[in-house]
């Protein structure tokens, strides 16, 4: 099939980007979308134009590197599904595609359709994760984990931080994606020492790097390509009144923000 | 207080601001409707109701105060995170589509600012007087049949409660969230909740500009 294709290119951070239009032959419908953009980078190679940047790496839906804005949709149309793992025969012969870089200013582009993500790593970095003993490891069944919790933290642990949360979010909001980090170890026993510090640094962290604030729209939850449920979010707030209230934790920050 | 400022300083907190303060107007408002709606009975029921809350003198200056405390905190908060959002998004999609957002969600901000609008000229209206030549002080029942002969004042009225209703719809159920009260045994019935109160509160409210448009008041 032969596609219209709308495509942000911007040569570097400070540059100006633009729309411009390209057109797709003999797309199969079996090619995955990055593959389809392949096919266009290479007949863009051969007649000696600067190809389309993008970020891939896995390929099988499981890294959270892939990205893109398709039609205003992040990960385009499909239902919980990565862009590498969206095929053309969700499309149609003729059809016009807008592709976009995700949109925020904790996220500037760094390339065409590539942005900086690195403000996820420092959310990360400033309280989500646990300190344990490094050596050798402990039984699997020393730390006894009740089904429930273990279900509702495996559901939140599958966050792959790829943005699309903010990238949907009319806010530019980065609450599901740190409620997923909260919440994932906030409901195992490993994750009580640090819970309180956990969550003050995160959403600390979060708000310095100028991701807006929830309304709760829902765009996120839909957009989610792993289906992290909004409700996460709600942990994340009582999580939070908690801590405030406890009056224990210590706000941990990690430069670089802004 | 140092946690409170705090707690106030994460754009979580405002929201957390937003619900405590949404609770408390939400609570006025019920209580609001009920006495209202007095008036089918007897337009004099409205008279004595407000002759009651007058005689409670200065803690009615308390509840009043209370109230606008409230309202500015909740604009506050609103307005902050309005900013914060508008900056956290410099540059806007050429193609952008809502897939789940409802209508109320994404008119919470500029239903907000109708809402305060005619809050105002309500009690401008109704409560001082000074926009309803005619007014009489005490004379609750019968300034309101007066007011709402304007057939633009009544229908001002009902579209102010529509909005009412759909802030109460998004905002109920999102104060939930704010406030961590979730469990999967109750999530359905918060949003049966928030639609219900949003039809209890907002119809009662706008059954009285209505039945003034379609004459009962005659």
């Amino acid at each position: 099939m032969k596609l219209n294709l709308k495509i942000w290119r911007q040569p570097g951070p400070a540059a100006a980007g633009a729309m411009q239009s390209y057109v797709a032959n003999d797309v199969s419908e079996h090619m995955s979308f990055l593959e389809m953009l392949d096919v266009v980078n290479e007949e863009l190679q051969t007649k000696g134009e600067e190809p389309i940047a993008f970020d891939h790496d896995c390929r099988e839906g499981i890294c959270g590197t892939c990205s893109l804005m398709i039609n205003g949709t992040p990960h385009g149309p499909k239902r919980a599904t990565t862009t590498c793992q969206l095929h053309m025969r969700s499309f149609s012969d003729g059809d016009t595609i807008t592709i976009e870089p995700w949109r925020a200013k904790a996220f500037p582009v760094l390339r065409d359709l590539i942005v900086d993500r690195s403000p996820f790593d420092r959310i990360i970095a400033s309280g989500g994760f646990i300190s344990a003993p490094t050596g050798s490891a402990q039984d699997a069944n020393a730390i006894l984990v009740p089904k429930p919790d273990s279900d509702l933290a495996m559901d939140a642990a599958a966050c792959i931080g790829c943005g699309a949360c903010v990238a949907a979010c009319p806010n530019s909001s980065a609450m599901l994606f740190t409620s997923a980090k909260v919440a994932h170890l906030g409901l195992l026993p490993q994750g009580q020492p640090e819970r309180d510090q956990r969550v003050l640094s995160m959403v600390h962290q979060m708000d310095l790097e100028e991701f807006g604030g929830c309304t709760l729209f829902a765009e996120c939850e839909d957009a989610c390509p792993k289906e992290i449920s909004v409700e996460n979010i709600a942990r994340l707030n009582r999580d939070l009144i908690r801590a405030t209230v406890r009056d224990r934790g210590q706000v941990h920050v990690e430069s670089g923000a802004g | 207080m140092n946690r409170l400022f705090a707690l106030w300083g994460t754009t979580v907190g405002k929201k957390v601001a937003m619900a405590a303060t949404g609770i408390v107007m939400i609570l006025f408002l019920i209580s609001h409707m009920i006495s209202n709606v007095l008036i089918f009975r007897n337009p004099e029921h409205l008279d004595s109701y407000a002759a009651l809350l007058r005689s409670l003198g200065p803690a009615l200056w308390v509840a009043r105060a209370g109230l606008l405390a409230c309202v500015l905190i909740h604009i506050a908060a609103a307005w902050q995170l309005t900013m914060l959002a508008r900056r956290a998004r410099p540059i806007t999609y050429a193609h952008h589509e809502y897939r789940v957002a409802t209508y109320a969600s994404r008119t919470m901000r500029w239903g907000g600012v109708l809402l305060f609008v005619f809050i105002v000229f309500h009690i401008l209206h109704f409560t001082t007087g000074t926009l309803l030549p005619g007014w009489q002080d005490g004379r609750v029942g019968d300034n309101v049949k007066l007011g709402f002969q304007s057939v633009p004042v009544a229908i001002f009225y009902l579209v102010a409660m529509l909005f009412l209703g759909l802030h109460f719809s998004h905002g109920i159920w999102s104060a939930f969230q704010t406030l961590g009260l979730n469990h999967p045994s109750y999530n359905r019935s918060r949003r049966l909740l928030a639609w219900g109160l949003a039809l209890a509160v907002a119809g009662g409210l706008a059954t009285i500009p209505a039945a003034a448009l379609l004459g009962y008041f005659k």
